[in-house]
């Protein structure tokens, strides 16, 4: 009996420890919808280009509202051609207005990702600083549910690997406000990668996250869950799954720490540095492809910079090395999930079988 | 003494030195003045959806006289990065526009500089004509400081934002949809300016191309698109590129012009048109019939898929800078032997500056991690060996 109610108490526990005296809850869809609405506002060269984001009021209804509020002229409905509005939106950072350009999903990046790479990141380096380019690209990333190979795929680590580029992806929603308005002031081109299956999720937000001046600083991340024994990096929805993991593992006498990115790149080598030589193990935990994904590079960060405090190899959890399959179990399987992080962390912890939970 | 040289035939070098009107009958100064005379373009222009602008151009013997320095500089400038190419101080990719120059100065005579230029690979001469400086161009191309991307852009990576020059750019025909983006912003702003974006024939194929005029038709973009058609994408002839090599009228509903791409006074009389067209009803084609004597790039000899009888031919018939001497001569605007001498000083710039880009030296090692970001935020950056180098970026 009490044991079933001390594991009632700990989640809200350990949600409290992580947010302070939080009074209102938001979604991801509210902070992201309020960030752009308040960037609007403040600076008049900040528009909004995309397909659906005007009178559809945003394919996952980001938008909403902001046409009426803004008008046609700076809220902007694309036909489907990613290659020629992704084009247009860095010409407009070219002549210095702040454009923010929509992918429905990053899968439709690639029709445009010359743009991205060679006319967005690459320009500042080339004109030797004449040619800045403030675009944010931004939309949802990774895994959705059941949508196929076509659909999923997580973009972070091809764009992560481009200098030029800052690469952001947000998980909770202080992190969705404070990052994408960081994105928009920021003069360089910004990936912002968003999840579709996070938009509906429900987070506190303090009244500092609630100001229309709330920022969060690009290439830091945030130590959601302090821990002893065992660093665990995420991103985006795999840092909700790196929390529910931590939590059984702390039945399992093993205290994770959890390490939400928030930026890909610059990536905070820093944090997941000190992080390790803190608790002695490391696992990286992505949604995306394993192979040079975003945990290489933390995991040869690490190796580089912390060799001798390593006490076990690094373990990487990603997503399967297939295309994504549709049928629900094995996409299943093709995904991380909370098991697969817990058996990595215990690896690390060079536990095979578990212990009973210390009271 | 001009109206001598008057010839009352059809043919098409008779136009060229039948002037309408003229306000000289004694030899001015070199330096001309602004009287004004107008002049009938080599042929008359084709339109599609929509009317052609008259063949008569008002220009003024100071015009014609810049036109002449300038194109005459700009072909000194082209043969000058040849030899320094072969000498080996030019590296990577060298793309000359002798042949077209006419171009280049027949735009720029027609616009301001608060209207937008971007174009490809090939912008040595274009950048110029924005007001970038011979040193500029001839140190960038030997990756040197005093290039006017500080030696890191190389040459089809000019700009020159002061001037609203946007590049420079390798990537074929992503310099279309990013002039359609200038256009916007120049929409956005207000400014009641226009943007040129240039493309090669080669470039006309392209499917962003046609998003991006997409687009621009309806939003109402203030954007003039102008393919600089010299026949051959690198070395495929036009016919074997393009099922429609028509490319003023490849954008169907968009109303295109074509021109004679050699003869400066069509292209300025047609960038008039275009831009005026454009600030009112949004997008337009030019074409520019025109041709480039080099090869595609250094690399490319351009004799395997021309002959040699076609290069010399179109340089004998229409050579532009030829053009503008027979009128300039026809008109008594000067002798030939102040042409010369402006020929002769030309080529003195140009060696001066190469004299000076070579004294540039070389960017400096802490340059290698300049100008990554325009904001660094303070994060490390890696040289090959990131235990060796490191740096902070700014």
């Amino acid at each position: 009996m009490l044991g079933q109610s001390l594991l009632k108490i700990r989640p809200a526990i350990s949600v409290l420890r992580s947010y302070s005296s939080a009074a209102k809850q938001m979604t991801v869809r509210e902070a992201l919808n309020s960030a752009l609405d308040e960037e609007m506002s403040a600076d008049p060269k900040v528009f909004l280009m995309g397909e659906e984001v005007g009178e559809y009021q945003g394919a996952y209804k980001i938008s909403k509202g902001l046409l009426e509020k803004y008008g046609p002229e700076r809220v902007l409905d694309t036909p489907i051609t990613e290659a020629g509005f992704a084009g247009i939106g860095v010409g407009a950072a070219y002549y210095g207005l702040k454009p923010v350009v929509e992918f429905m999903t990053f899968n439709f990046s690639m029709q445009a990702i010359d743009h991205i790479i060679n006319s967005a990141a690459k320009s500042n380096y080339m004109s030797a600083g004449q040619m800045s380019v403030p675009i944010v690209f931004r939309g949802p990333n990774g895994a959705a549910a059941g949508v196929g190979a076509q659909h999923s795929q997580c973009y972070a680590s091809w764009y992560a690997s481009c200098p030029g580029l800052k690469v952001l992806s947000p998980y909770s929603s202080e992190d969705a406000r404070g990052l994408l308005k960081a994105a928009i002031r920021d003069p360089d081109p910004v990936v912002f990668l968003e999840n579709e299956l996070l938009y509906g999720e429900s987070f506190p937000v303090s009244d500092e996250v609630l100001d229309s001046s709330f920022c969060l600083p690009i290439g830091k991340a945030k130590i959601e869950r302090k821990g002893k024994d065992v660093t665990i990096t995420a991103f985006s929805k795999m840092v909700g799954y790196a929390l529910k993991a931590a939590e059984i593992l702390e039945k399992e006498g093993i205290d994770a720490e959890v390490i939400n990115l928030r930026s890909i790149r610059p990536l905070d080598r820093s944090t997941i540095n000190a992080s390790v030589r803190k608790t002695n193990r490391l696992i990286t935990v992505e949604e995306g492809f394993p192979q040079h994904g975003v945990g290489a590079e933390i995991c040869a960060s690490v190796v580089e910079e912390s060799f001798a405090y390593l006490d076990a190899p690094v373990e990487r959890i990603a997503g399967a090395d297939v295309p994504m399959p549709y049928a629900a179990n094995l996409e299943r399987m093709a995904v991380p999930q909370v098991e697969d992080i817990v058996r990595a962390a215990k690896r690390a912890c060079y536990r095979v079988v578990p212990l009973a939970a210390a009271a | 003494m001009a109206l001598s040289h008057l010839a009352a035939s059809a043919s098409r070098s008779s136009s060229l030195l039948k002037p309408l009107s003229s306000a000289l009958s004694l030899r001015r100064p070199i330096s001309g003045d602004n009287s004004p005379l107008t002049v009938e373009t080599s042929v008359p222009f084709t339109s599609h959806q929509c009317e052609a602008p008259s063949r008569s151009v008002e220009t003024n013997p100071k015009e014609l006289l810049t036109f002449f320095r300038d194109m005459a500089l700009m072909r000194r400038m082209e043969i000058a990065a040849d030899s320094l190419y072969k000498a080996k101080l030019i590296r990577g990719f060298c793309h000359l526009y002798d042949g077209q120059e006419a171009v280049a100065v027949g735009m720029e005579a027609a616009i301001t500089k608060k209207d937008c230029i971007i174009t490809a690979y090939r912008d040595h001469c274009t950048f110029v004509s924005r007001g970038g400086t011979l040193l500029e161009v001839f140190a960038e191309l030997m990756g040197r400081q005093a290039g006017c991307s500080k030696g890191k852009g190389g040459s089809m990576h000019f700009y020159k934002k002061d001037s609203n020059f946007y590049g420079g750019h390798g990537i074929v025909g992503a310099q279309v949809p990013l002039g359609c983006g200038l256009a916007f912003a120049q929409k956005y702003s207000k400014d009641e300016t226009v943007t040129f974006a240039l493309y090669g024939d080669g470039a006309a194929n392209q499917g962003q191309l046609f998003e991006a005029l997409n687009i621009s038709a309806l939003w109402d973009l203030p954007a003039i698109l102008v393919c600089e058609n010299n026949h051959y994408g690198m070395g495929t002839a036009e016919w074997r590129a393009a099922k429609s090599p028509a490319y003023y009228k490849r954008g169907d509903y968009v109303p295109g012009l074509k021109v004679d791409g050699m003869d400066a006074l069509a292209v300025k009389q047609a960038c008039k048109f275009a831009k005026e067209h454009a600030l009112k009803n949004g997008p337009i084609i030019l074409e520019m019939d025109t041709y480039r004597y080099h090869g595609h790039s250094m690399s490319d000899p351009g004799s395997t898929y021309r002959t040699r009888d076609e290069i010399s031919g179109v340089r004998q018939e229409r050579d532009p800078i030829e053009r503008i001497r027979k009128l300039i001569l026809s008109h008594d605007l000067a002798t030939e032997k102040e042409l010369k001498d402006v020929e002769k000083e030309v080529r003195k710039e140009v060696d001066d500056a190469i004299a000076q880009a070579k004294e540039s030296p070389m960017p400096e090692p802490s340059e290698l991690f300049t100008n990554v970001y325009a904001k660094g935020l303070g994060v490390e950056s890696f040289g090959a060996d990131r235990k060796e180098v490191r740096a902070t970026l700014p």
